[in-house]
Formats: C-alpha cells, sequence, structure tokens
C-alpha cells in the first residue's frame, strides 16, 4: 500500500472570498511545490472551475477530485466529490436548479470568475455563490449518493457554517461518508463529543481561500492509487485502505 | 420615525463598530439567524438580531440597506466583522439579552 498526501478542500478564483491568485495555475504550481499527490476543487456552489484545474494538474502528475463545497438550506457547509465528468456536470445541474436567483454583488462579495489556463476569464457567475440551495443535507447527500458520489460534511465542528453550528448534533440517520474537521479539535474528541462509530474517517484540509494555504493543513491515505475508487475504499477503511490523520 | 441612536440607548446596547451610522433611520426589525433567509426578507432600514458573529453578516446587511445589526446573547462580533462594518457605515451593536427578549421590546418601542 503506498501514501498519498492529500489537500482536499481548495477554493479557486470562482469562490466569491477566494483570492484573485487562485488560479488554476498557481494551484497547480503550489500543490507540486509542496509534494501533494492529490487536490480537490470545492468552490462554493459550483462546480465550474474543475476540469480546467484538473486539466493542469495532470500535466504534472497532481491528481484531482472534482467537487464542490455545497451550502445547505440549512447553511451546512459540505464537501462533495465525484469521480467522472458526465455526474459532475449532472450535479452542477442539481446546484443550477435549487440555487436562489439572487445577484451576486462584487464589491461586497468578490468576483465569481472561471478562468483558463492561461488566466482569460472564460465564465462569470452572476448568482451569489455563497447562497444557501433551497434543498436540505438529507435531500443534498441523497442526490450526492444516486450520483455515486462522496459526501463530506465540512469543517463539521467550526463555529459557524458547520454541522454542529447549524443543527447542534450529527443527526443519526445522516448518510456521510467521513467528516472534515478543524485543527481546534482531536479526532478521538470530535468521534467521542458525537458518538461515532470509532472507526468513521475524519479528514483534515487547509479550506484554503489563498495560495499559501495551500498544503497548509493535509491528510494522508494510504491506498494503491490516487484514483476516486481507491479514495472510496479508504473512507471505508476496506482492503487494507484507511485515512491516516496528521 | 425612530433613529439608530434613539434606539440604542433606550435599550442600553453596547456599540461594537459603524458609528457613523448611527443617524440612520429605523424602519422595522427582522430577527434570524440564517444568512439566506435575510436575503430573502429582511427590508431596507430593517434592525437585524441575530447571533451570528462572522463578517458575511455585514456583507448582507450592506446588500439589504439595513439600519444595524443587534448581536445578543454578549456574543463577540468578530474582527473583521467590526471593520466591516465601519467601512460599510452600518452599526454593530452587542446586547445580553436574549434574541427573544430584544425583540420584543423592539418590536414594541417601533410599534408605539
Amino acid at each position: 500500500m503506498r501514501q498519498f498526501r492529500a489537500d482536499l478542500h481548495i477554493h479557486t478564483i470562482l469562490s466569491p472570498c477566494a483570492d484573485l491568485e487562485m488560479s488554476p495555475k498557481n494551484i497547480v504550481q503550489r500543490a507540486k511545490e509542496h509534494n501533494l499527490d492529490i487536490i480537490g476543487i470545492t468552490d462554493h456552489n459550483s462546480t465550474r472551475q474543475c476540469g480546467i484545474v484538473k486539466k493542469e494538474a495532470l500535466k504534472e502528475g497532481i491528481a484531482v477530485f472534482t467537487g464542490v463545497e455545497v451550502t445547505t438550506q440549512e447553511e451546512i457547509h459540505c464537501l462533495a466529490f465525484f469521480e467522472n465528468e458526465i455526474e459532475l456536470l449532472k450535479f452542477q445541474d442539481y446546484i443550477d436548479q435549487y440555487l436562489p436567483d439572487f445577484k451576486n454583488n462584487t464589491d461586497l462579495f468578490g468576483y465569481q470568475i472561471v478562468v483558463d489556463e492561461n488566466e482569460d476569464i472564460v465564465f462569470e457567475e452572476d448568482r451569489l455563490l455563497i447562497s444557501a440551495l433551497n434543498a436540505d443535507i438529507d435531500a443534498i447527500e441523497s442526490k450526492v449518493h444516486e450520483l455515486n458520489g462522496v459526501f463530506i460534511p465540512a469543517h463539521a465542528n467550526k463555529a459557524s457554517n458547520s454541522l454542529i453550528s447549524q443543527l447542534g448534533i450529527i443527526p443519526r440517520n445522516l448518510k456521510a461518508d467521513a467528516y472534515e474537521i478543524t485543527k481546534h479539535i482531536t479526532q478521538e474528541g470530535f468521534i467521542s463529543q458525537n458518538k461515532l462509530n470509532p472507526g468513521t474517517s475524519i479528514l483534515r484540509n487547509s479550506d484554503a481561500h489563498f495560495l499559501d494555504q495551500i498544503a497548509a493543513i493535509t491528510t494522508i491515505y494510504e491506498m494503491e492509487s490516487p484514483d476516486f475508487t481507491e479514495f472510496k475504499l479508504a473512507l471505508n477503511g476496506l482492503n487494507g485502505r484507511k485515512v491516516v490523520l496528521q | 420615525m425612530m433613529t439608530i441612536k434613539e434606539l440604542s440607548e433606550k435599550l442600553n446596547l453596547k456599540l461594537s463598530g459603524g458609528a457613523e451610522g448611527l443617524t440612520n433611520e429605523i424602519t422595522g426589525g427582522y430577527t434570524s439567524d440564517l444568512l439566506s433567509d435575510v436575503i430573502g426578507h429582511a427590508e431596507q432600514g430593517n434592525v437585524w438580531i441575530t447571533l451570528q458573529t462572522h463578517k458575511n453578516v455585514m456583507a448582507i446587511a450592506s446588500l439589504k440597506e439595513l439600519a444595524c445589526v443587534i448581536i445578543v446573547n454578549d456574543l463577540e462580533p468578530s474582527e473583521d466583522m467590526i471593520s466591516q462594518s465601519n467601512e460599510e457605515n452600518i452599526p454593530v451593536f452587542v446586547t445580553s439579552e436574549s434574541t427573544f427578549e430584544i425583540t420584543g421590546k423592539i418590536y414594541n418601542l417601533i410599534n408605539k
């Protein structure tokens, strides 16, 4: 089994709150400098920058898990990842259907643009991406799994926009594949506080909005190769694959 | 119509930022902790009562042209929330009272 170091929660220039330096080129460059094997692209309520980052990262031998940080109706941030372009597109359709048609104000929230490998703007999202979808956490979780995706509540212990801040508890019936926590709590602490199964996979990522945050916090995955099938096995602790929290 | 300054004096609210906006007038109030709900339902000139203390609160307050934000239960606004309150000239207050109590008092004052 091999070890792969990953930072699976990275925002790009498309997220209004992310720095304008967060272009595909710069993100891949930074990931390379820090010897990351896998990066996750997770903009707020949009998957539209994933494809270009993936293409750029492939050239450097870095795997990309294409995803999104979706905001549920309860304003809980959750990471979702999809294996291929078709599933990702179908989830984008779902987001487009449930994202309120409330316009962004670039002065207040920042720009929401997709740029190509040459940093030319190819798309601008005019709806505010930090809005909450008109779909609750269970509905979104079901959709992610229907599309064979992976569903991970983001920074689940954080004081805002987290499972714990919004609901106070982790609902018993929630079908999360793993939980992302911040550095402010230990894996054991999070599991015992929330009475989770001791085998539950817990991850940490940088939640980078600026270039120098990429790879600042990472998690190790023990698996055969840096692909989605192996990632799912690792999250479930199957066939010797596992998550090793740093 | 009442100004923010008058309201804050009557309720003994502690000012955290946005002092330049104290002379603005109040049209009513909205009580909610979900930002998306405030985007959808709060109206211009409203007092916003919430327990949220992060900077997106100020972005939403500015977008909806709200009069001021009142944070309940003695919660501390974050530093970036205060600095954005100063930039946008939208006052942020803290009260030791609960959401229920402060909302009730403001309702009575406005509807007198």
